[in-house]
């Protein structure tokens, strides 16, 4: 998960997506990878961006914004600097991951998909993480935490700034 | 020469644009081309640095840096060891070796020494220094971090004593664990390529769909389809342009099996589309990998360049005329895209909605030209097939259900991890043998199979040997393999709404009866879970789950309702118990939960009464304390922190 | 052309190869319900009230994109079939707001139509439902989201004009909602109102604006006539009212040409007893404007006014 570029001025961001049109140019089926590497760049998928991606490739804007939203893991609003994603799997959901969600919840004053007032933390589940043998688990960015409570939840998300 | 798979001498002529027939042959058994017994040696050199021999002096120390034993610390392993091993001078005697999951995740991280085959379970970097200077130095071994059976207390010295593998039958798995999935030379020192090459130089494409038929290879991705079947309507349809697809979308909660072949065998899934692709007539494939997956898309990627730098992937591979390029699509977080016409669709660049069938993808595919989908576990069993003949493959597993499955097995079970069992193997057996039984002692209740889109097994049921026929007849299904346990403290009533939860929020909204139905019966499990379900909504969860079953567009809606109508099949007792008599037989459901101080055992302590958020728990200190049921919120926090275990839940 | 023949109910049929069981039924005088089937446009199989009992066969398919093959039996209206029609249109009826009194589509709604003929009376479920603002931010198109089945009639036959294409399917699962880019209002979009959409609306999500309160269904002549404005030659409908034609429809596109808000303006002020002003959009606002500018002909005018 990229973190949040904010600082770094809309121009050079626009600049970026130039080039990543170049690399799609020839490439069939194109859409999906545009807006993935788009959301890399701006942190998430403003309108005027999906709009330039749709004039680009030539597909209707209101079919771009069809598969922005379908898609979970794309974000038509700006998001935390760290993405804390919980999982829900049965075997997190039978060790436990509720409590650890409310705790985790409770501590940041955030709920479900939802960002800290200081973008500092952005708050999602998933449905499975594949790690079930370490329920529950959660991922802090790239970070995989396993063999969860609700105290050591807290304690880890603290170390991302 | 540093790699096995650099050229012996400049006779070589080898590579992408000028590409030998014998390539892989020769890097293990060659110079083929020239007679150079300098150069032979090279070769057994590279190979026997690969392969250690008992008793040899290099050690080969392998550390697990799967998902799981990652997330347990493995890497920061591998730099502790490294700075021990130079400390001891021992870097050029001493490999290290990270490799992809090797399946017992439980006990990570996995360290394991070769070729002793010593196998140290949750390895803290603490323990390096001591691995280096008694084994590794001293040559005894560090038992304490040896894996000890639970119940006997005995360790296992080697990973084949212990009997979380011992009763497996790995051949999927073979090299997860045990090679660096980052080196192709390693794949290719295991007989990788072998099952290609073979298929390629030396059968025609309808003798390999032949072999792949005889095997009796039927799709791991859920329904079961054969395979060699799949891919001679592929080979017959008529088109220019033709596409291997590889489902690497595994979205089932509780099944990870994919994730870790990707991650730690990379190459058997490019070997087995390749294998495809010359079968079928395609010189096009593309791995959908979903996106929670960046380790194993990157592993694809090294694999895929790797293949392309030596190539085996590319066009003319191996002198032949043959060309096959792979590519990899990255999900963007949609479970329903692991439906084939889903899937399809979403490469395509569009909302991941199933398309009605026929016609079928191997006739109308990706951009409408025939495709042959399968996934990554079908894939991965193709080599085996080819390098031992689909007649000695067939000889494993069941009379309709052949070779072996891997299960990830999850949930209330001693040991979690990856399983690969031959077909056939009771589902006792997997979870008391394998799984070492249920954790704490509790009693077991039932396991789910085959993740939403499946059902339970219970109790008198475990005795069934496991293949994809048994278990439909038992009302669950082979799914992709997640096995979860469940013990007498999970709630049936709960489980299945669990399950509909997932589906229902990853039902893609195209057909009626999945998009509103799922919503009402969740709907209704919700009210059954917090006591206000009624007897007829019995009725009415049978009656929707049936019409869903019976109309839903694709597989997703069709099987969603089964984690409903198997437990309504088994535990209608549980469904009951919360409708009429508003009680939760597990002690799951806090809406029908009291929370309770056993009189006896409380020493009056105060420390639940302070930790209540709801003010709801009284006594003088040292007295035994009370729960006012009506100011209780039955968040537990009380029953978590009391030392005398004098709180319990009824 | 090779044939087949089925058996329909029993009866037996003979259908060239390739028919759909849909229509195979249909040739034969058999009724099925169809929501999201409509012949001019993609098949799509998605409502799947059109389901039909075919023994062999896994589950209970769509007849509409089920191909009548030699020697199959197919039952219309067997058991399950019912079962299953009447629980999906519980289910829609779950979703969806019960103001049939008051709804422009009233007498012309097959949700309407196939309730009473399946007699379900009621939702049957109780649970969340839409609740979604009605759109009512242009002056010809009135979009009640929450009455919307999703069949994707209206996505399909928008997006058979590529520079079109104005809408499309949003969000996902029981979220689901036909939308515009950004779902915005219609009036903020790039719409053209050539009402496309509102023609394969099968019920009210999608109405007519100009004719709002102007008449029940059963109350209206109608009238079939031919758009010259152009020589794709659209057919429109001009609806009367105890002898007054008070609105002119869209019904079916010319070849090649689709549906346009012109056309249709032209044919108000010629066959309207009173017809309502026309508005354009205006910099991003929609405006009253005369008829010469609505139908475009303000620079004849001008050059005719030079003359006389």
């Amino acid at each position: 998960m990229a973190s949040c570029k904010c600082e770094q001025n809309l121009e050079s961001q626009y600049q970026e997506l130039q080039k990543v049109f170049d690399k799609y140019r020839t490439v069939q089926g194109a859409l999906i990878p545009l807006l993935q590497e788009a959301q890399e760049i701006f942190g998430y998928l403003p309108g005027d961006v999906m709009k330039k991606i749709s004039r680009e490739i030539g597909v209707p804007f209101s079919k771009t914004f069809g598969v922005a939203t379908f898609y979970s893991q794309f974000h038509l609003k700006p998001r935390g600097r760290n993405i804390i994603r919980l999982c829900q799997g049965t075997a997190c959901h039978v060790r436990g991951a509720a409590k650890v969600f409310e705790a985790v919840s409770n501590d940041l004053g955030v709920d479900r998909n939802e960002t800290t007032e200081d973008r500092r933390y952005t708050l999602e589940t998933v449905a499975c993480l594949g790690a079930c043998g370490l329920a529950p688990v959660m991922m802090v960015n790239d970070d995989t935490h396993g063999r969860l409570t609700p105290d050591k939840a807290i304690a880890e998300i603290k170390k991302y700034d | 020469m540093k790699s096995l798979l650099d050229k012996c001498c400049e006779k070589c002529t080898h590579g992408p644009q000028t590409p030998c027939r014998d390539f892989i042959k020769c890097r293990k058994t060659g110079p083929i081309c020239h007679d150079d017994e300098a150069c032979r040696q090279k070769r057994q050199n590279a190979l026997s640095d690969i392969h250690l021999t008992k008793g040899s002096e290099k050690k080969n120390i392998l550390i697990c840096a799967g998902t799981g034993c990652t997330s347990s610390g493995s890497r920061k392993l591998v730099e502790v060891l490294q700075e021990e091993l130079q400390k001891h001078g021992l870097t050029d005697k001493i490999k290290i070796t990270i490799t992809g999951c090797h399946g017992f995740c439980e006990q990570g991280p996995l360290m394991i020494v070769e070729p002793d085959k010593t196998f140290y379970v949750r390895v803290q970097d603490s323990d390096v220094a001591e691995i280096v200077e008694q084994n590794l130095v001293g040559g005894q071994v560090v038992e304490r971090l040896l894996y000890k059976d639970p119940n006997t207390g005995e360790p296992a010295e080697t990973y084949e004593s212990v009997p979380f593998y011992a009763k497996q039958q790995r051949l999927v798995l073979h090299n997860c664990g045990h090679i660096n999935p980052e080196d192709v030379a390693e794949y290719i020192a295991n007989d990788g390529y072998a099952g290609f090459v073979k298929a390629l130089l030396d059968m025609t494409p309808e003798e390999v769909i032949e072999d792949v038929k005889k095997s009796g290879l039927r799709g791991r991705g859920g329904a079961g389809f054969p395979t060699g079947m799949k891919w001679s309507f592929v080979r017959q349809a008529t088109g220019d342009k033709k596409y291997v697809v590889c489902n690497a979308d595994e979205g089932d909660p509780g099944a990870f099996m994919d994730r870790s072949v990707l991650e730690g065998d990379p190459h058997a899934v490019l070997e087995g589309m390749l294998i495809c692709g010359y079968a079928v007539g395609a010189d096009e494939g593309y791995i959908y990998v979903r996106a929670e997956y960046p380790l194993a898309i990157e592993r694809l990627k090294i694999a895929i360049a790797q293949a392309e730098q030596y190539g085996i992937l590319g066009d003319n591979i191996f002198n032949t005329g043959f060309n096959f390029h792979i590519k990899i699509k990255a999900g963007a977080g949609a479970f329903v895209c692991g439906e084939e016409t889903a899937l399809l669709t979403s490469i395509e660049g569009n909302r991941g909605m199933p398309r009605v069938r026929p016609p079928f993808p191997a006739q109308k595919g990706l951009w409408g030209k025939p495709t042959n989908l399968n996934n990554v576990e079908t894939y991965a069993n193709v080599p085996y097939i080819l390098r031992h003949g689909g007649d000695n493959y067939a000889k494993l597993g069941t009379e309709k259900s052949k070779g072996t499955k891997i299960f990830a097995l999850t949930g209330k079970v001693n040991n979690t991890g990856l399983v690969e069992v031959p077909m056939g193997m009771t589902m006792r057996d997997i979870i008391f043998t394998i799984g070492g039984g249920i954790q704490g002692g509790k009693k077991y209740k039932a396991v789910q199979i085959g993740g939403p889109s499946g059902g339970c097994i219970p109790e008198e049921n475990l005795d069934l040997p496991v293949d994809y026929d048994s278990l439909t007849a038992a009302g669950a299904m082979m799914g992709s393999g997640g096995l979860v346990v469940m013990d007498e403290t999970t709630c049936m009533v709960d489980v299945a709404r669990f399950f509909l939860t997932f589906t229902q929020s990853e039902s893609c909204g195209k057909c009626t009866p999945c998009r509103e139905g799922t919503k009402r019966m969740l709907e209704i499990l919700t009210r059954i879970c917090d006591g206000e379900g009624n007897m007829e909504d019995l009725d009415t969860l049978e009656r929707l789950g049936r019409v869903v079953k019976n109309t839903a567009l694709c597989g997703l809606g069709q099987t969603c309702p089964n984690p409903i109508l198997s437990t309504l099949r088994y535990f209608k007792d549980e469904y009951i118990a919360h409708i009429r008599d508003k009680r939760c037989p597990a002690g799951v459901c806090p809406n029908l939960l009291v929370y309770k101080i056993d009189q006896e055992k409380c020493k009056g302590c105060t420390k639940c009464a302070k930790n209540c958020p709801a003010g709801a728990i009284t006594g003088e200190k040292k007295e035994p304390h009370t729960i006012d049921t009506e100011k209780c919120i039955k968040c537990g926090a009380c029953l978590q922190g009391c030392k005398f275990n004098a709180i319990y839940k009824a | 052309m090779s044939y087949v023949s089925l058996t329909i109910n029993g009866v037996m049929v003979t259908v060239p190869k390739g028919t759909t069981v849909l229509n195979a039924a249909r040739e034969a005088g058999v009724f099925i319900p169809t929501f999201c089937h409509d012949p001019n446009i993609p098949r799509f199989g998605a409502c799947r009230i059109c389901v039909v009992e075919i023994p062999g066969m896994r589950n209970l398919p769509a007849s509409c994109v089920t191909e009548a093959t030699e020697g199959m039996e197919v039952y219309t209206e067997s058991p399950a079939v019912v079962e299953a029609r009447k629980t999906i249109l519980e289910l829609l009826l779950a979703n969806h707001p019960q103001d049939c009194l008051t709804c422009e589509k009233n007498g012309d709604c097959r949700l309407q139509d196939y309730a009473f003929r399946y007699s379900v009376k009621e939702a049957g479920f109780k649970g969340e439902s839409k609740d979604y603002p009605l759109d009512d931010t242009n002056p010809y198109i009135i979009r009640d989201a929450n009455k919307c089945i999703l069949c994707g009639r209206c996505v399909r036959t928008c997006n058979a004009i590529p520079d079109r294409s104005v809408i499309d399917f949003g969000y996902r699962g029981f979220n689901t909602k036909i939308v515009t880019a950004m779902d915005t209002p219609l009036g903020e979009s790039d719409c053209v109102y050539c009402g496309r959409c509102v023609t394969v609306c099968p019920v009210g999500a999608l109405a007519w604006k100009p004719l709002a309160g102007k008449g029940r269904t059963w109350e209206m002549a109608r009238q079939d006539v031919t758009c010259t404005f152009c020589d794709s030659g659209c057919v429109f409908e001009v609806l009367s009212k105890d002898g007054k034609n008070v609105g002119v429809i869209p019904k079916a596109s010319g070849n090649g040409r689709p549906l346009c808000l012109k056309g249709r303006l032209g044919l108000e002020l010629k066959y309207l007893d009173d017809p309502p002003p026309p508005y354009l959009k205006k910099d991003g606002e929609f405006a009253q404007v005369s008829w010469a500018e609505a139908l475009g002909l303000e620079d004849i005018l001008a050059k005719l006014d030079n003359k006389g």
